[in-house]
């Protein structure tokens, strides 16, 4: 599933051996993230303290648009369950990223309504365009994520691509590349 | 809304709301004055801008005045995705299809206010190429039962009252005062009602052994997980009715003696996410959660707990897992998540589906014998050879996602014991463009094809295993001669290799293996001793693999094998792709029909096509990428594929 290999926070200087020296920036998000995790009122002695955390992991992509190694730590030491545990979920559910991700984020459906309908030859013209491979890095100039997903459960409007939120549905290579195109365009004037 | 303390006040609730869906109920005519609009408000339509042409409804209705007569509803899926974003207009009976916001003035101006219908807006019957003036003539629903979708396109979706005016919770009243827990067990073992997430499994049975656990710590759960690429029944269900969920669990509850239920869902859904805690808040709030519901002794309460993305958690031990915040391995059974030490947290835990949960306010409210006939047969051939129609167990209606190379695609509940043919080319409206059926898939990941020889066979869960494939969640993609059945299994199996959870060696490593050598199959580099090794390890997984992801992952193999030998050995020994997909296996050519017209070459995405003007073009094989979009363009059917 998805890779191990971290990257540290933005912005963050150095972490260094879990003094964590990190920009104001980061701060405030790991406050947001404790402020949440303190609503939870989690019992260091009960065992099933365990049971929320991927409620919790939610909330931290949320905030940091992913899970970087140190704030899998965080989350640890917060809920007191050993690293290894968090970092073992983490890497099991597709769901949660250690990588960060483009400004926008392009996912083209791979479930199997959009596969007949041929959504595999939007997300290969996407790489072509974009020039960058499917559910891996983003685009250098940091604009563009593509990834692949199964099945958003909008099978009428099959194929289905997704920019951010927003579901475009019977979509073609050319109608898709037009979309990047806008937007390129939109962040060029901005 | 008032609190419902007693079996009284939700009768007193019912009686005061039910005139909310009078309208939507009855059917009248285009001159009545007072109408509701109801608009699809699933992600389908939402994607296609639903919510905008709602508000330009308000808004066109308002500046018409007529706020007093005309309503805009916002309701869930009406399952006719396709055509979306769908408008009823009702008791006129008016269905609407493809409306964009820009429409809304028009329908305001022209329908509500001049009793006219808007022609162009209406849906064209594919075969019969007529458009459809009565919602009730249309053959997508004609043949339809709903039971799970009742609610779906007719309430409110995010409002309790209308839910109660439709006759919501009274199942659950009539079980917590009428009825002793395991009375509400044997209505549901009588129903003939079995797991709809695919295994088919009796609910009451599973609910028997669950009451008959004796412990203080109980969980029921829902399992909102719906991984089937290509089905979305469940996501509809939530979405367009959250509240028979909630309903549904609190009957499961009382009768296995469980105090608390858990809803786990994929967090791909968000919309149905934020439903689904919405209908929760709202009983809380007005007391059918939390203690002595009803004015009983029975205390239950709800919560959601999100999934992250993993296939595998479909699978019950799997899914107990991954609420349990750990990786969603699973286990092997026993011990059953009902017994002790099996379920959550250790405890006794019974897991149903959504569609399945969908279906129990009905059964309480009207019975289980009412239940029981619906569907419940088969027809068969006797010794003699006469059809003949039998009983065969499997009772009630199952909800498909129809997709694929079908004109109308959409979500469909017939009764157990239709056939494909019908719900193919009735429901369906028939292949899209004109092309030719080839099989149709049914069971996801886990199931088989269908072949045209086995249209007839009425859709039940022995049946459909019968001819090598299964009911599974309902998924049902249909295939037409331009896909390539080899490429198709390797699509599966690309799909349950990246969702293999990889505890168990056969799946983790076999799916692998079987994947490779479908890539070599369809890159023109297998042999047919290949197929026989391929057949051969696919046999191997579905006979020791841990759990039923495993063991169904040669599913999609093994019956392509079985119907479709002939694509395979003209992949292997010809190199050749009779459907034309796969890339490997062909080139295109502009033939000697070419008039220079420059169209391809100005349609083509990476510049592989050169030639003068009005002289024939040549595509360069180094740069062509095959995807195809010269054919497309070509006005004089000049180019080829080889």
């Amino acid at each position: 599933m998805s890779d191990t290999n971290t990257t540290a926070p933005e912005g963050n200087g150095t972490a260094c051996c879990g003094c964590k020296k990190f920009s104001s920036a980061a701060e405030a998000k790991f406050a947001e993230l404790d402020a949440f995790i303190e609503t939870l009122g989690l019992d260091p002695a009960d065992e099933r303290r365990r049971g929320r955390l991927i409620q919790i992991l939610h909330r931290a992509q949320h905030i940091f648009g992913y899970l970087p190694r140190e704030v899998q730590q965080h989350v640890a030491e917060k809920m007191a369950i050993p690293e290894s545990a968090v970092s073992g979920v983490v890497s099991f559910y597709n769901y949660f990223t250690t990588k960060p991700k483009g400004k926008h984020v392009i996912n083209v459906c791979l479930g199997t309504a959009c596969y007949v309908k041929g959504s595999e030859g939007v997300l290969r013209e996407l790489e072509r365009v974009l020039g960058i491979e499917a559910d891996t890095n983003p685009t250098p100039d940091g604009l563009f994520s593509l990834g692949s997903l199964r099945c958003v459960g909008a099978c009428g409007l099959a194929p289905v691509m997704l920019v951010d939120d927003k579901v475009y549905g019977k979509i073609t290579p050319a109608a898709a590349v037009k979309v990047v195109n806008e937007i390129k365009a939109k962040e060029a004037q901005a | 809304m008032n609190q419902i303390k007693t079996k009284a006040d939700l009768m007193a609730a019912y009686e005061a709301a039910k005139g909310k869906l009078a309208l939507r109920l009855a059917a009248g005519s285009i001159d009545s004055k007072k109408k509701d609009i109801v608009c699809c408000g699933g992600t389908g339509c939402h994607a296609s801008n639903s919510q905008e042409l709602m508000a330009n409804l308000r808004e066109e209705i308002k500046k018409a005045g007529l706020e007093n007569d005309v309503r805009v509803i916002q309701s869930g899926c009406f399952g006719f995705c396709a055509q979306g974003p769908i408008v009823k207009i009702m008791p006129d009976n008016v269905f609407y299809v493809q409306v964009t916001p820009e429409d809304a003035k028009e329908i305001v101006e022209k329908h509500v206010v001049g009793h006219e219908v808007v022609e162009r807006l209406l849906y064209v019957e594919p075969t019969l190429k007529e458009k459809i003036h009565d919602y009730a003539k249309m053959p997508f629903y004609a043949k339809q039962e709903r039971i799970a979708l009742r609610n779906c396109g007719l309430i409110e979706a995010e409002n309790l009252e209308e839910y109660i005016a439709n006759e919501g919770y009274q199942g659950l009243a009539k079980a917590l005062t009428e009825m002793k827990p395991m009375d509400v067990v044997q209505e549901v073992l009588d129903s003939g009602i079995c797991g709809r997430g695919g295994a088919g499994f009796p609910t009451g049975l599973k609910w028997k052994i669950a009451a008959g656990v004796k412990a203080d710590e109980k969980y029921i759960v829902c399992n909102a997980d719906e991984g089937d690429p290509g089905a979305f029944m469940d996501r509809s269900i939530m979405e367009g009715d959250p509240s028979s969920v909630v309903e549904a669990m609190a009957i499961g509850a009382y009768a296995i003696g469980a105090q608390k239920g858990l809803v786990y869902i994929r967090a791909e859904y968000p919309l149905a996410v934020s439903r689904l805690q919405m209908a929760i808040d709202q009983a809380r709030a007005c007391g059918l959660l939390g203690k002595n519901i009803l004015g009983t002794d029975f205390c239950f309460d709800i919560e959601i707990k999100l999934g992250a993305g993993a296939f595998v958690c479909g699978e019950e031990t799997a899914l107990i897992h991954s609420m349990e915040g750990q990786r969603g391995e699973p286990t092997t059974k026993p011990p059953f998540p009902a017994n002790i030490g099996g379920g959550y947290w250790g405890c006794s835990t019974n897991v149903n589906n959504v569609e399945t949960y969908a279906s129990i306010p009905v059964i309480m409210r009207k019975g289980a014998a009412w239940y029981s006939k619906i569907g419940n047969w088969v027809t068969e051939r006797d010794e003699n050879g006469h059809w003949v129609k039998t009983v065969s167990g499997n009772a009630g209606t199952k909800v498909f996602a129809l997709a694929g190379q079908v004109n109308n695609v959409g979500l469909v509940e017939v009764p157990m014991g239709t056939t494909l043919r019908e719900i193919i080319y009735e429901i369906g409206g028939g292949i899209s463009g004109g092309r030719e059926f080839k099989a149709v898939q049914t069971g996801g990941p886990s199931g088989g094809c269908i072949t045209k020889e086995n249209l007839d066979t009425p859709i039940d869960y022995g049946s459909l295993m019968k001819i090598g494939s299964m009911m599974g969640s309902g998924g049902m993609i249909v295939l037409s001669d331009k896909d390539c059945m080899p490429a198709m299994a390797k699509f599966y199996l690309g799909f349950t290799k990246d969702e293999s959870c990889g505890k168990c060696t056969p799946c983790r490593i076999g799916t692998r293996r079987m994947l490779e050598m479908l890539e070599k199959i369809c890159d023109g580099k297998g042999t047919e001793e290949m197929l026989v090794e391929l057949e051969d390890l696919a046999n191997t997984i579905r006979d020791t693999a841990l759990c039923g992801l495993g063991q169904t992952a040669p599913n999609p193999i093994l019956s392509t094998l079985r119907y479709f030998k002939d694509e395979y050995i003209a992949h292997v020994r010809d190199k050749k792709c009779p459907a034309g997909t796969c890339t490997k296996l062909f080139k295109l050519t502009i033939t000697d029909k070419c008039k220079g017209c420059t169209k391809c070459a100005r349609n083509c995405p990476v510049g592989a096509i050169t030639g003068k003007i009005k002289e024939r073009h040549v595509i360069d094989q180094q740069k062509c990428i095959k995807c195809g979009a010269c054919i497309d363009n070509c006005p004089f059917k000049a180019i080829v594929k080889e």
